[in-house]
């Protein structure tokens, strides 16, 4: 979950919400899919590394994915099913998970793929010597075994629901191509041997990287012959390079969906796609300032901020508004929480309430001689998050609020800022996982230095459901205990929720089988194909 | 003999002053906020403590800044740039190598561009000084060098690369194809690529070199030397060209010895637009990065192509005008 920073890269792991898909296809699908034809994507950043475990910026992990498969995955509804793994039973009161792994499976070297990699994947994951970001849900294992070639068991401390999702792609690793070898001196790293659809042809240096189809998938071979990711650092530029052919694929901004797209040459030529992405941005409060340890004060803040003005002003009506920690189309999403429309009247009685009036009558509100004035910090370079914070200064500003705005370098904003607590309110984003597990942005444990409640969010009940959450397996049982998690924050509003921007891909028309889900549209990917006929790149 | 000592004496002055450049670069460096690990670690929910730690250990983080510096500075000794922290691990050398070609190629290209067109425009100007074509020229050139390179770069896409459909748009060369291409069609393949990155890169440059060539060739132009060649009633071809321009070039020489380290540092602005992997965006995501071998890699190439252009410069300038070599002698 790690913050979002920039405008979305390539956009993949996505969510929709099906009322506001516009643009669905289905028509042509009845048609036989053809083998053939290459895509081409744009994307602002070069992969760093392709072993998994050691990437951690999100192209790296769009590449690895397409070559490296995990014992499960979730599948378009966002529920967990097998991927190596065939099946698997968690017995001992939720601690052991037991993996049968499919048979016959082969590196794309030849080699079986047999539990022994994954049992080698795990211990290189803990490997102090690992410089991985990930070994956090693989702590919590007490013991792995490998019993037989296609049995893998994991037992763990105590139950903890986030693990299952925990054995994706990024812990199975090919042991006899690393054993015994320092895995951040590998050659896997530049040349990945994988077992997954696509497999490594070229990776020229922030250039691109091109992937053919691995034919013994055992999954069934992809229809697309080829993948090519094009490093394009400037979205204008990736843009003019989409109108001239140069790329099938690329994530649109607002602007671009609503403006720039809609030519006829873009109709004939093009699909848009819109659905909610896994993301939300927010206005954060430092919890320790006195301003804002009255919750009475952010709920009014929060009445006082138009957020559908934000939406049709920043994001062009592209997105929705957030109502807690979570996004719409999830299955934890509570709908029944309380809201915060937008109330100015309400806004400053609430402030009156707390002794908050303008008693010098110069328009700021003050208590105690102390005007209501305080500065808000974003990240330098997200002209979303600065626009969002021009309109929210405009409204402060009508309740007697005077919010100044402040942006600041990524690095300096982390370090000297929100590590040292010097900050009154911050406009940030983050990035949403597939599981609801937020314990490490909630829990109250959580708030020491470079942790990520770093607002200083305490209360007791969301401490223990937050534990709660993490020890059952059970999906209803969850949704309560999230359902409850959802009402109790946005009762204390220690952020005031803003919106869920819209992920925008758009696609060229001739590829086919494309079909939104929830789990945005790439969960298919080995099974999009272009028509003989329509395709434009012969690789042999 | 003596000119082999003199430049000797120069070469050993330089290795102060670049070990002083690499300890300001190296504090500066690390004044900075942030650390390496703020990319990956940072708001990382799976990143514990001890792993950080841990990686500042890996990294050498954890020890006194004098004793990284020394340990940099020993790899340096024995041509070792050391790995990049990024997650890769690559080598230093490695990741500067691969970029430094392209860099160059696209610089040297802009640099005879500039020369070819700044120098005429130049003298020109200066001869006709003040005439309609002078001015015509002055505007031009000023407007081309205060036009923001991304916002020309932009233009010159749309209109060439998509309005037109001329040229290509961005990268260095055709995607699909490439490789079934013969070595002619490579080359042209790689024309039509590089005409708009190298103009955009060359623009600013053109601007600066014309009018440097100008008031050279005008200071020249007011000499003795030159009334004396026209009285001699030479062509005034042969006045301008041989006699004026060839002392006007003078101060050239040093400009171009000062642009030698350009040659190889690039340009995250046109690189970025064009999409070309050259070493101005690997030196920015470095910075970003936090990425210290890389920058300091960077950077002592940088420093040394600084401190040998300036010693060519110097070179080149006691070569082309006896009086500083005369100097020399008496000095010797």
């Amino acid at each position: 979950m790690p913050f979002k920073k920039t405008v979305p890269r390539t956009v993949f792991l996505f969510l929709f919400m099906a009322a506001w898909l516009v643009q669905a296809q289905a028509s042509a699908d009845e048609e036989r899919p053809a083998y053939g034809d290459t895509i081409i994507v744009g994307s602002i950043g070069d992969a760093s590394t392709l072993i998994p475990m050691l990437a951690s910026d999100a192209t790296s992990h769009e590449i690895a994915g397409l070559i490296y498969n995990g014992l499960v995955k979730y599948d378009r509804n966002l529920n967990l099913v097998g991927d190596l793994a065939e099946s698997w039973d968690i017995t001992n009161n939720g601690k052991t998970i037991t993996f049968h792994l499919r048979h016959g499976v082969k590196w794309q070297d030849g080699e079986p793929f047999t539990s022994a990699d994954v049992l080698f994947g795990f211990k290189t994951i803990i490997n102090p010597k690992t410089p991985t970001a990930y070994a956090g849900d693989f702590l919590e294992v007490e013991k792995a075994e490998a019993p037989d070639d296609y049995t893998f068991k994991v037992t763990y401390k105590e139950p903890f629901a986030p693990a299952l999702s925990s054995w994706g792609d990024i812990v199975v690793l090919p042991k006899h191509l690393l054993k015994g070898k320092d895995i951040t001196k590998s050659p896997l790293a530049r040349k990945p041997v994988g077992l997954g659809p696509y497999k490594l042809k070229l990776w020229k240096t922030q250039e691109r990287i091109e992937l053919e189809a691995n034919p013994g998938y055992f999954d069934g071979r992809p229809y697309l012959d080829g993948y090519i990711m094009r490093v394009i650092p400037d979205p204008a530029t990736m843009f003019m390079e989409l109108k001239a052919g140069g790329i099938d694929w690329m994530g649109l901004s607002p602007v671009q969906y609503r403006r720039q797209t809609n030519t006829p040459f873009f109709r004939e030529n093009f699909r848009k796609y819109k659905y909610l992405s896994f993301s939300y941005t927010y206005l954060g409060y430092n919890l320790r300032h006195p301003f804002f340890k009255d919750r009475r004060v952010r709920q009014a803040i929060s009445y006082a901020i138009d957020k559908e003005e934000i939406i049709r002003g920043v994001l062009l009506g592209l997105g929705v508004v957030a109502t807690g920690p979570y996004k719409p189309d999830a299955w934890f999403y509570n709908p029944a929480v309380r809201r915060y429309p937008y109330d100015p009247e309400r806004a400053r009685k609430l402030l009156a309430e707390c002794g908050w009036t303008d008693r010098d009558g110069d328009g700021i509100i003050d208590k105690n001689g102390v005007p209501f004035s305080f500065t808000v910090l974003t990240n330098q370079g997200n002209s979303l998050r600065d626009r969002t914070a021009q309109i929210i200064q405009y409204r402060l500003k009508q309740v007697g609020i005077k919010m100044n705005i402040r942006q600041l370098e990524w690095t300096a904003f982390i370090n000297d800022f929100i590590d040292k607590r010097r900050f009154e309110a911050v406009i940030l984003g983050w990035t949403l996982g597939q599981d609801p597990d937020i314990y490490d942005i909630w829990h109250s444990s959580k708030t020491g230095p470079k942790e990520l409640n770093f607002i200083g969010y305490k209360n007791p009940e969301v401490d223990r459901l937050l534990l709660m959450g993490r020890r059952t397996f059970n999906r209803e049982e969850r949704k309560k205990i999230y359902f409850k998690i959802q009402e109790i924050i946005a009762e204390d509003q220690p952020y005031t929720f803003l919106y869920v921007p819209m992920a925008l891909p758009v696609i060229h028309a001739r590829f086919h089988g494309i079909h939104p889900a929830p789990a945005g549209i790439s969960y298919n990917f080995i099974r999009w194909w272009v028509p003989k006929n329509e395709q434009k790149y012969i690789m042999r | 003999m003596d000119f082999l000592i003199w430049f000797g004496k120069r070469l050993l002055a330089l290795v102060p002053t670049f070990i002083g450049i690499t300890i300001i670069s190296f504090s500066v460096m690390h004044m900075a906020p942030g650390e390496p690990m703020s990319l990956q670690a940072d708001f990382n929910p799976k990143m514990t403590p001890e792993m950080r730690q841990r990686l500042r250990a890996q990294y050498g983080l954890d020890k006194p800044l004098y004793v990284q510096y020394g340990k940099w500075l020993k790899g340096l000794v024995q041509l070792d740039l050391g790995r990049s922290f990024s997650p890769d691990r690559r080598k230093v050398w490695d990741k500067i190598k691969e970029r430094l070609p392209v860099t160059i190629l696209i610089n040297v290209l802009s640099m005879i561009l500039i020369i070819l067109v700044a120098v005429p425009l130049g003298v020109w100007a200066a001869v006709r000084q003040n005439s309609l074509f002078d001015q015509v020229t002055t505007v031009l050139v000023f407007i081309a060098y205060a036009a923001p390179a991304f916002w020309v770069a932009l233009l010159l896409m749309l209109y060439f690369g998509i309005e037109l459909n001329w040229l290509p748009v961005s990268g260095l060369h055709t995607l699909m194809g490439y490789e079934r291409m013969d070595a002619w069609h490579k080359v042209l393949d790689w024309g039509k690529h590089l005409i708009l990155p190298v103009f955009v890169s060359a623009i600013g440059g053109l601007a600066g070199f014309s009018r440097y060539t100008r008031s050279s060739m005008l200071e020249v132009l007011r000499q003795d030397f030159i009334t004396t060649a026209r009285a001699k009633g030479l062509p005034e071809r042969t006045v301008i060209y041989r006699h004026a321009l060839r002392n006007a070039l003078l101060p050239l020489i040093t400009i171009l010895g000062l642009s030698i380290p350009g040659l190889i540092g690039g340009s995250v602005i046109f690189e970025s637009i064009f999409a070309i992997p050259g070493v101005g965006q690997l030196m920015w995501s470095a910075v970003m990065a936090r990425d210290y071998p890389v920058l300091m890699g960077n950077l002592v190439i940088v420093a040394v192509m600084t401190l040998l252009g300036n010693l060519l410069a110097d070179m080149g300038y006691a070569a082309a005008d006896p009086r500083i070599r005369t100097g020399i002698r008496e000095e010797e």
